[in-house]
């Protein structure tokens, strides 16, 4: 028996998507892609959130004004508001978080530590949030990770972690502040911020 | 066991997974467009396998989106200037599955190639009834839809009489963190690409042309609005495992 479909399958070909394109230096115009509760994933009085920020820089290690970042995570008990988890769980955590960098490079989240993840190979991923990042002259977003300092034991067994280049793996682990974390992103020189394709 | 993070750890997770396309994106390092040479990071990227992060995305619902933000010509008190456009598709994988219910953020310049920023410079006018911004959410079937103003052409500088052929910049989360595009559309025929960088950029030509919308005169709105059809192809996962479970249950 096939999967039924209620719509006809226009192309019928090779994988083609559509390319990307740079988000261009524009894209924070009045109503545009940042939006005014981005950056808070919880409220100021939730009793877990923590305060990531960071800065943004680029190869001369001069601060990016027009830059985008997102994120993505699971809440504080590895949980995804995603119909596509299979684990049994629910959770009204938004999980993403949207930041136009300011004038200094600067960009920040308030959210929550993210718990520990199961993969299907049976491994364990260490607290983690993904990364996107848009700007003027990246034609396509980047991708990294931000892990945290206070898991090293997690982050020694994180399947990700350690399987990069143990001289650029710092790159990759947030600074503890006093009132959560730092996690400054250098788009190329040689403290590079390690990137991945997904 | 830990009893306060989900799942037991002898449950085993079957996940999609997202197929790469990289044949169709642009490299990082394309030095024509002379932003990318202090921006594009030099060291090879890391494979990231897909995991729960990865095959799942934010939801982002109906809140996002206000009653005129699909429509681009009634969001102020008068009418903008320009050429009316109805801009509309169909948001699909790779495989030909419409994604629905995602939502889908547009921007773009005027009529006179201005956008509503602090940093154009361009000295063509502003509209004061247009902001250049839209989004909408993909229906049941994947089908989104804008009406709009064709924008203008603009200078940018990247290199001598540099001018960005006419476009839409678009926005599309779909349902995974894996499958997030940014990209812009064009307009058949534009005498500009052949010097414009960003979209040489696309090495392909048939992926470029992925990039173009066609007109439509079909679906015109008669004396009042001329409109492009432009179809989103986001990365495919093939039939995930929970499909096949739920329509088929002997195989
Ligand atoms: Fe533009």
């Amino acid at each position: 028996m096939t999967t039924e479909r209620s719509v006809e399958v226009t192309h019928v070909s090779q994988p083609a998507t559509t390319p990307s394109q740079t988000v261009g230096p524009f894209f924070a115009l009045p109503g545009g892609l940042p939006w005014p509760d981005g950056p808070e994933l919880l409220p100021p009085e939730a009793p877990d959130a923590v305060m990531l920020r960071g800065r943004l820089s680029d190869g001369a290690g001069e601060p990016i004004p027009d830059g985008l970042i997102e994120i993505w995570q699971a809440d504080e008990r590895g949980g995804f508001a995603h119909p596509d988890d299979p684990r049994e769980q629910s959770t009204d955590f938004p999980g993403f978080g949207r930041c136009a960098t300011g004038p200094d490079g600067e960009f920040w989240f308030r959210t929550v530590k993210p718990a520990a993840l199961p993969t299907p190979a049976g491994e364990t991923e260490a607290p983690h949030i993904n990364v996107t990042v848009l700007a003027r002259g990246l034609l396509d977003r980047v991708v990294t990770r931000i892990y945290f300092p206070d898991e090293p034991a997690a982050n020694a067994a994180d399947p990700v972690l350690s399987g990069v280049d143990p001289a650029r793996r710092d790159t990759l682990v947030a600074t503890a502040t006093v009132d959560g974390f730092r996690f400054d992103i250098r788009l190329q020189g040689d403290d590079e911020t390690i990137f991945f394709a997904v | 066991m830990s009893t306060d993070s989900i799942g037991k750890p002898s449950d085993r997770l079957i996940l999609p997974k997202y197929e790469r396309d990289d044949a169709s994106h642009p490299a990082l390092d394309t030095p024509e467009y002379f932003s990318t040479s202090l921006r594009s990071p030099l060291r090879p990227l890391q494979l990231l396998p897909q995991n729960l992060t990865e095959i799942t995305g934010p939801v982002l619902g109906h809140e996002r989106v206000g009653e005129t933000d699909h429509d681009l010509t009634v969001q102020h008190e008068g009418e903008p200037l320009g050429e009316r456009i109805v801009v509309s598709g169909r948001v699909m994988d790779s495989d030909g599955k419409p994604v629905p219910h995602t939502l889908v953020e547009i921007w773009q310049a005027n009529a006179s190639g201005r956008y509503r920023h602090a940093g154009d410079r361009h000295p063509a006018p502003l509209d004061p009834n247009f902001s250049g911004t839209g989004r909408c959410m993909t229906d049941e079937n994947g089908n989104y839809r804008f009406v709009t103003i064709k924008p203008g052409a603009y200078p940018w500088r990247n290199h001598d009489n540099a001018w960005r052929p006419a476009h839409i910049h678009f926005s599309l989360f779909g349902r995974a963190f894996t499958q997030r595009l940014v990209t812009q559309m064009y307009f058949p025929g534009d005498p500009l690409f052949y010097q414009d960088p960003i979209f040489q950029s696309v090495r392909d030509p048939k992926a470029r042309e992925r990039m173009i919308c066609e007109f439509d005169l079909d679906s015109t709105l008669p004396e009042w609005a001329l409109s492009y059809h432009f179809d989103i192809v986001l990365r495919g996962s093939q039939a995930t495992p929970f499909e096949e479970d739920e329509d088929d249950d002997d195989d």
